[in-house]
């Protein structure tokens, strides 16, 4: 049978003009001579290298990729909006795009013209339009606006209306461009729903989207881009799980150049003078006077000490950290659960006797999660000289999903800094639960009685 | 190109339905809705009959009364020549959403503002009419058949010249501005305000390279000056030269499609 979507070796290249960024003269076409060199691509961009699919009839196909991948000019591609520079799509039956919904509604005209209109754009003859007008209106839950002209609708309606529109032209081909976020719940499963519908009558639909719950539930194959290339194809589930490690992974390498970045600003910042120095130690020693369960929070009622930097005398130097997980590597990015432990190499150039190391866990909002120090855990300081490494394990990383920011510090037990590093370092923990809040207690449900469960985390 | 020119027909409802949104939309709103279109040119008519009897009588030969009357029957067709123009140069870019997110045949849309102004036009001539009755001129009926000729070849110029402009102006913006100016000394430059005679005769020959001067000619023929039509000729050229316009606008147009999308 012939597939309803086939693409082959499409390659898709953006140019761009140097000289006509902004000024798009013709004037200064003409001044510098030819119009035709100046219409020259001096620079250009590939948006689609060497894609090539095709979708069985009645196949849901989801297209994954990060922003930027190719996945939007791919379904322009395919809906025939632009044309790509190489390769051959073909597409069999009439297509709907859900790309833009309501273009081409005219503000100061009623619903109900621009769904004519609108139908009319799509490929709609007028009876056609007349025969599922209520569907239309039903659908898009206008009943009581549908004479309003459009312009007073709120966006939420206007997309509504569009959707409607434009899923009722009765493709035989449906392009969809993340639009399923257009309502409230129940818009969403009504789109949902009809979708499914589509798919009993042996339509297909290709769909564009950043949720990949909703393509490894709905579609029955997956297209991963990635700059522009397919990296890969097939069973959702397999092209899903590859897709989101890879973005842990760029998470990963993002969130060590922007640390990397942090460290390296702070370090160039000189050791703070001597007036600087008795007002951290001031700060100190007042936190540490409002109770010692809360060592090296500051609360963000000071502004001062809640910006991220680096201060202190160096007399004990912090001269690395890292974090790293159950694999011994280091790393930003960790599971739920994972043991994990923070490594501080620190270098005294001196011998010194009055020392303390400590360490803070805030989460995005700034809130301190957790803090503690060797002070505070009864360590008796006896002496540290040249250089040597502290380590703090966590034997369960027991965090929600989330960002979060660590400080750590070496001081004198009065507070007076010898190397602070206030939420320099970041790291990242994934979930597979979606639970919410901080801090996820380990823990366990069990149900006695006449109480049915299936499956579960 | 031939094939897309083809297409052009299976569009049909699709232009149709534009041209009456157009319409609607221009007037929805406004109290008086349609009848601006009536009103607008009716007051232009009152003002030129004020001017050219009461302020500058002695602007014209004496055999060329009502004057105001033939201004009239030049600046009709003018303002649809020359708003279709000035719209159409910018209609891609203000229709971009069309174009960028939905499969939308683009040369819809300068027709439709051809088509829509052309609709404006045929609004004022029922003024142009009472008019024409009113001062008890007299019309040859077998010239009035002249009539729709004469729109179809300003239709056909038009339309292949909104085809060029709207095109261009995608890639180059200011043409838009320079459109209005080139507009305004195009307008000077056509016998409406005056006619072919009252120019100096050494004008002729470069007013006869104008081809808006011979459908302006040839309006007034039909609707002002007595007498069959003495200018089928130069219609007639003009005709064919409409044509050839037509598909080079339209060439150019169909060459620089795929670049609408990205470029609007």
């Amino acid at each position: 049978m012939k597939p309803a979507i086939d693409v082959v070796n499409v390659s898709k290249v953006y140019r761009r003009y140097a000289r006509r960024k902004q000024f798009a003269t013709l004037k200064s076409a003409l001044l510098d001579g030819s119009l035709i060199g100046d219409l020259k691509p001096e620079e250009t961009f590939p948006a689609l290298r060497g894609v090539s699919f095709s979708v069985p009839k009645g196949c849901t196909y989801g297209v994954i990729g990060r922003n930027g991948s190719g996945k939007s000019t791919l379904l322009k591609c395919v809906a025939g909006i632009t044309r790509p520079t190489e390769g051959r799509i073909h597409v069999d039956g009439r297509i709907s795009a859900l790309i833009e919904l309501g273009a081409g509604f005219h503000p100061e005209i009623s619903g109900r013209e621009n769904i004519f209109i609108n139908g009319i754009m799509l490929g709609l003859t007028k009876k056609e339009i007349l025969r599922r007008f209520d569907e239309i209106v039903e659908f898009a839950e206008m009943r009581d606006f549908i004479d309003a002209p459009v312009k007073t609708y709120s966006s939420g309606m206007y997309m509504r209306l569009g959707f409607a529109v434009a899923i009722h032209v009765d493709p035989e081909v449906l392009l969809v461009d993340e639009v399923l976020a257009v309502g409230d719940q129940g818009f969403t499963h009504k789109c949902l729903d009809k979708f499914s519908e589509f798919r009993r009558r042996n339509k297909s639909i290709l769909l564009v989207t950043h949720s990949l719950d909703l393509v490894e539930k709905f579609c029955d194959e997956a297209h991963w881009l990635d700059h522009g290339k397919t990296k890969g194809e097939g069973d959702p589930k397999r092209v899903v799980a590859a897709y989101v490690i890879d973005v842990e992974d760029s998470e990963e390498n993002d969130l060590a150049k922007a640390e990397s970045a942090r460290v390296a600003a702070s370090a160039s910042a000189p050791a703070t003078t001597t007036s600087e120095q008795e007002q951290v130690a001031r700060n100190f020693s007042s936190a540490e006077a409002e109770g010692p369960e809360n060592p090296v929070d500051d609360g963000p009622k000071d502004g001062f000490k809640s910006a991220e930097g680096r201060w202190g005398t160096r007399e004990i130097e912090i001269t690395g950290v890292s974090i790293t997980g159950p694999d011994g590597e280091a790393g930003h990015v960790f599971q739920s659960g994972d043991a994990v432990q923070v490594r501080m190499e620190v270098k005294a150039g001196e011998t010194i006797t009055d020392f303390v190391f400590g360490l803070g866990l805030f989460n995005a909002d700034g809130v301190c999660i957790y803090g503690t120090n060797t002070n505070l855990e009864e360590f008796q300081p006896t002496e540290i000289t040249g250089e040597a490494v502290v380590t703090f394990t966590i034997d369960h990383l027991d965090l929600v999903e989330g960002t979060y920011r660590l400080d750590l510090a070496a001081h004198k037990a009065d507070g007076y800094p010898y190397d602070y590093h206030r939420l320099l370092y970041t790291f990242r923990v994934k979930s597979r639960v979606r639970d919410v809040g901080i801090y996820r207690p380990d823990h366990k449900w069990s149900f006695a009685g006449g109480i049915k469960f299936q499956g579960g985390a | 190109m031939f094939q897309n020119l083809a297409s052009l027909t299976r569009y049909r409802a699709l232009i149709q339905t534009l041209v009456v949104r157009d319409l609607k939309a221009r007037y929805r709103g406004s109290v008086l809705g349609f009848f601006w279109s009536f009103f607008n040119p009716a007051l232009l008519l009152f003002i030129y009959t004020f001017v050219f009897t009461k302020v500058l009588p002695a602007s014209h030969p004496k055999d060329m009364e009502p004057f105001a009357l033939f201004m009239f029957c030049g600046i009709l067709p003018w303002t649809w020549f020359s708003s279709s123009l000035l719209e159409s140069s910018n209609t891609l870019i203000a229709g971009g959403n069309l174009i960028k997110k939905v499969l939308f045949p683009a040369e819809v849309l300068p027709i439709v503002t051809v088509l829509a102004n052309m609709v404006h036009f045929f609004l004022g001539l029922p003024i142009l009419a009472a008019f024409v009755l009113y001062y008890q001129r007299p019309v040859d009926p077998l010239e009035l058949l002249w009539f729709p000729v004469i729109v179809l070849v300003q239709l056909v110029l038009t339309t292949g010249l909104a085809l060029f402009l709207s095109a261009l102006t995608v890639h180059f913006r200011d043409l838009k501005d320079l459109l209005g100016n080139l507009l305004t000394l195009w307008f000077f430059a056509t016998p409406i305000i005056y006619s072919m005679e009252m120019a100096p005769s050494n004008m002729h020959w470069w007013l006869n390279l104008n081809p808006m001067t011979h459908l302006m000619r040839s309006y007034q023929e039909v609707l002002f000056f007595e007498g069959p039509l003495g200018h089928q000729r130069w219609l007639a050229a003009l005709g064919v030269m409409s044509v050839v316009i037509f598909m080079a606008g339209y060439f150019v147009f169909d060459r620089l499609r795929d670049s609408f999308a990205e470029e609007v």
